[in-house]
């Protein structure tokens, strides 16, 4: 077993998660493709999206991988530090909105 | 973003000013033969099949210092064409009526004093003349009547312009370059080039890092938006061009930690498609000294044409033919062959 759960080496591996069930990985890829080609945005417009979520969803394999992503589109660093910021306002907003939820309760249970 | 201006590896007195020690450098990385790769992707050598493109380099005096320079250009630098070798320039259009572009390259090649005789030597006969131009040139004093003369004469313009933002821009080719670069392309679109309108302004992005470049199609697309909509700009098409690791980008990654990486990058990423296509098939490519080069890498590399085939313009001229000629390859050739290809038109297995 690995000491670390993360292992940047783990990241070219990432293909052998179609060895079991080769079917649904060949439909994750052809879907995956897909959704990266050019389309209404640009590659680099996708790359960046791709660069917020990997933030939020915090996943360094991503992070690793749209970095270099970006860069390759044409992005600079400003622009991808704005998409993180992105990642970072949703998901304090995220947890900020749910505060009217406690104030629900609050006003409910409370006096 | 780097502040002061780089000066090139020659005047650093740096190891790798040395073509010997660049190709000892890559040696040094294990990457496999060039052309035992072609072999096992069943290719021949590469093999030139014809001279459409006539690629001129007439120096490497530049009033600017890219980091990723395959030239090590800059200002400190006196390789100039001559007059006489200019001469043999025109005078090998004149005998080879096959070769229907004369592409003009440097350094920044306006600054040379034989680049306006060659373009209008050439043009009098009838070729379709390009000049690889860095932009800023056109801003100099000395040239300010350089987008007149251009224009007058309907040469092509390639223009690099690594990025449609000023911090990509100025991290390749120096503070402030972004900015120089707008204005020129602004002098250019007045002047009517980049518009549809037969006067053809190209842009050309190189990678700002050690990465292979994205998409062409894709990149043109967000170059053509955002320097329309904030800076006004229109340009014909742009090209993607692979970054070389040779002279000052192999020093870059050399210096950064990214050199075995990199060469892993361009080997893995092998295209055969984009082997099928690469320039050198096609160009023949000129030393300021008039010695002959399969390619302007090739050129800096001082690997000069082999394999029975002429290396002077002199040897060409008394020849009479230079075709067909195997190519001289090492394992720079790989930077022209990974992912969609890389050439002076751009991407070339899009």
């Amino acid at each position: 077993m690995a000491e670390t759960y993360y292992c940047p080496h783990d990241l070219p591996r990432f293909g052998e998660m179609g060895k079991e069930r080769p079917e649904l990985w060949a439909k994750f890829l052809d879907y995956y493709n897909a959704v990266f080609a050019d389309g209404a945005l640009t590659a680099r417009e996708k790359a960046l999206i791709a660069l917020g979520v990997a933030h939020a969803v915090q996943c360094p394999y991503c992070i690793d991988a749209y970095t270099q992503a970006s860069l390759q589109n044409g992005a600079d660093r400003e622009q991808m530090t704005e998409a993180v910021h992105v990642a970072c306002a949703i998901r304090g907003g995220a947890s900020l909105v749910h505060g009217v939820q406690m104030r629900n309760v609050a006003e409910k249970v409370g006096m | 973003m780097r502040s002061l201006p780089l000066l090139s590896l020659q005047a650093r007195g740096h190891e790798l000013a040395s073509p010997a020690a660049q190709l000892r450098a890559l040696a040094r990385t294990g990457t496999p033969s060039f052309d035992e790769v072609l072999e096992r992707h069943g290719r021949p050598p590469l093999e030139a099949r014809a001279i459409e493109v006539l690629q001129v380099n007439v120096g490497k005096l530049c009033n600017q210092t890219c980091a990723h320079c395959h030239v090590d250009a800059g200002p400190d630098r006196r390789e100039v064409m001559s007059r006489e070798t200019a001469e043999q320039v025109v005078e090998l259009l004149r005998r080879h009526p096959e070769i229907l572009t004369l592409d003009l390259t440097g350094g920044a090649p306006e600054l040379n004093a034989q680049f306006r005789h060659l373009v209008d030597e050439a043009s009098a006969l009838g070729r379709h003349v390009i000049d690889r131009c860095n932009l800023s040139v056109l801003l100099l004093p000395s040239q300010r009547d350089l987008v007149g003369f251009l224009r007058d004469r309907r040469v092509e313009i390639t223009a690099s312009l690594p990025s449609f933002r000023a911090a990509g821009t100025d991290a390749q080719r120096g503070d402030g370059v972004f900015a120089k670069s707008r204005e020129a392309l602004r002098l250019l679109n007045e002047a009517g080039y980049g518009r549809g309108e037969g006067l053809v302004l190209n842009l050309v992005h190189n990678p700002v890092g050690a990465f292979l470049p994205g998409d062409q199609s894709s990149l043109e697309r967000d170059y053509r938006r955002e320097l329309q909509l904030r800076h006004g700009i229109v340009f014909d098409r742009l090209y993607t061009i692979t970054n070389m690791p040779i002279s000052r980008f192999l020093e870059h990654v050399e210096r950064t930690g990214n050199l075995h990486r990199y060469m892993e990058l361009l080997v893995s990423a092998f295209n055969p498609r984009a082997a099928d296509g690469v320039m050198c098939r096609t160009y023949l490519s000129v030393g300021w000294d008039g010695t002959l080069y399969d390619c302007d890498f090739n050129q800096m590399l001082e690997m000069p044409t082999n394999h029975g085939a002429p290396q002077t313009l002199s040897a060409l001229l008394a020849a009479g033919r230079a075709l067909p000629r195997r190519v001289v390859t090492d394992r720079h050739c790989f930077g022209c062959t990974a992912g969609a290809g890389s050439s002076c038109g751009g991407a070339v297995a899009e």
